[in-house]
């Protein structure tokens, strides 16, 4: 009987921000201060929800349809692939969205910005990834906004992004950044990658074959998933 | 062997991702309904034991015959076909969340020369909030639940810590209060 192998996730700890990083004040009192517990990677960890064509709507890959007129600001396109570690597409995924409009303002209570609301945007969009992991949504380019971490502290214009990936090991919330944002030097959060190379990995580029002429201008990002350890069984596979 | 590349970094979900996060049936791990179902839900504490009115709970979980529908799990579903097995809910302005959910089997242990290897019935849980710039994975076991004895990560705790991981009964349901900070400290894992 051959015996349960599961082909569990590699460590990717070094890409990912610290758990306790205090430039950002409110992970102060929130960031746990006992390490953590090595969570061995079995079933319930190699599995996770895979959400479907369900849980998307027919705008939901456009951020600027769905109310009565247009949005104002820089109508954009956002694009890219999602891959695992191995540059393997992940296929079929769900990425949910979410953003301020042109004026940095969400649509929510909380956000107390001084700056006006669009009644022609909302700033949430959905999308599931095609069999080469591509994905697309069309949009307005967000404003940057401020906030009270430290004087004159102002959030580089961003992209809210929520995956799945097909493994629990696999879930991400990121943040997409714009190329050359004079913003990025004070703050904190997209700071708290260490590694510049992981850091720069949160930048989209402008891309002219992306960009839709007398349109949208276009953006590329591919978003890398955690990639799979090779498993024993695997391995007796490639010597077939 | 392909070029490995990096996981693009974690980043705080902030405080306005209600409005792009929240579902109607997030909640719902299970539909109303559903012969067993309990509600299992808490609040969210950051370290001076002030709730934390925006954190996102979600959870992941076998059905009750210990199975997951997906491709990585070899032996699939057998009677729970299209079971959901995950649930998401924001915290409220208290810093509660709630789920309704059916208690999961026990899982088979990876690689397992003892047959009677078992991870004990548990949620693998994730929380997100403002403030926080990764996810914080734990997991919530069930009182009263024999197999808790032998499960091979919540003996791998602390004993004194180990209770954090321990759902109390509420009937009709279960209550899992989250200290992310503090004397109470919820334990926290590394995958
Ligand atoms: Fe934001």
């Amino acid at each position: 009987m051959p015996t349960y192998q599961p082909h569990t996730y590699r460590p990717d700890t070094p890409s990912h921000p610290p758990a306790a990083f205090p430039e950002y004040r409110s992970n102060v009192l929130r960031a746990p201060h006992r390490p953590f517990e090595l969570l061995p990677q079995r079933l319930g960890e190699i599995t996770g929800p895979l959400l479907g064509e369900g849980r998307v709507g027919p705008h939901d890959n456009d951020l600027t349809l769905g109310h009565d007129g247009e949005p104002q600001g820089q109508r954009i396109i956002v694009a890219g692939r999602v891959l695992d570690g191995d540059g393997r597409p992940v296929a079929g995924t769900l990425l949910e969205v979410w953003q301020a409009n042109a004026a940095g303002r969400y649509r929510h209570d909380a956000d107390r910005h001084p700056a006006p609301l669009d009644p022609n945007f909302t700033g949430v969009g959905r999308v599931i990834t095609d069999a080469e992991g591509r994905y697309s949504f069309t949009t307005v380019q967000p404003g940057a906004y401020p906030w009270r971490n430290h004087d004159n502290a102002w959030r580089p214009a961003h992209i809210h992004f929520s995956l799945f990936g097909t493994a629990f090991t696999q879930r991400l919330i990121t943040q997409m950044y714009f190329p050359g944002d004079p913003l990025f030097a004070q703050d904190p959060i997209f700071n708290s990658v260490r590694d510049p190379k992981a850091r720069e990995a949160m930048v989209a580029r402008f891309d002219l074959d992306t960009t839709v002429p007398e349109w949208a201008l276009g953006y590329r990002w591919d978003i890398v998933l955690r990639g799979k350890n090779p498993t024993p069984l695997e391995e007796e596979d490639d010597d077939e | 062997m392909s070029e490995q590349l990096q996981t693009t970094p974690s980043q705080t979900v902030g405080p306005f991702f209600s409005f792009g996060l929240v579902w109607p049936d997030g909640p719902f791990v299970v539909p109303e309904g559903t012969p067993g179902a309990f509600r299992i839900g808490g609040t969210v504490y950051d370290g001076a034991g002030v709730p934390v009115p925006d954190a996102v709970v979600e959870t992941w979980q076998a059905d009750p015959d210990g199975r997951f529908d997906h491709p990585d799990d070899p032996r699939g579903a057998v009677r729970w076909k299209d079971f959901r097995g995950f649930g998401r809910s924001a915290t409220d302005p208290e810093g509660r969340y709630s789920l309704l959910t059916v208690k999961p089997g026990p899982l088979p242990v990876a690689g397992g020369a003892v047959e009677d290897s078992r991870e004990a019935p548990h949620l693998n849980v994730s929380v997100f909030c403002r403030g926080m710039l990764v996810r914080l994975v734990t997991r919530i076991y069930f009182p009263d639940e024999e197999a808790n004895a032998e499960d091979p990560v919540l003996t791998s705790i602390d004993p004194a810590r180990r209770r954090t991981l321990i759902a109390e009964g509420e009937p009709p349901g279960y209550r899992f209060d989250i200290h992310l900070q503090g004397e109470h400290e919820t334990v926290f894992f590394e995958l």
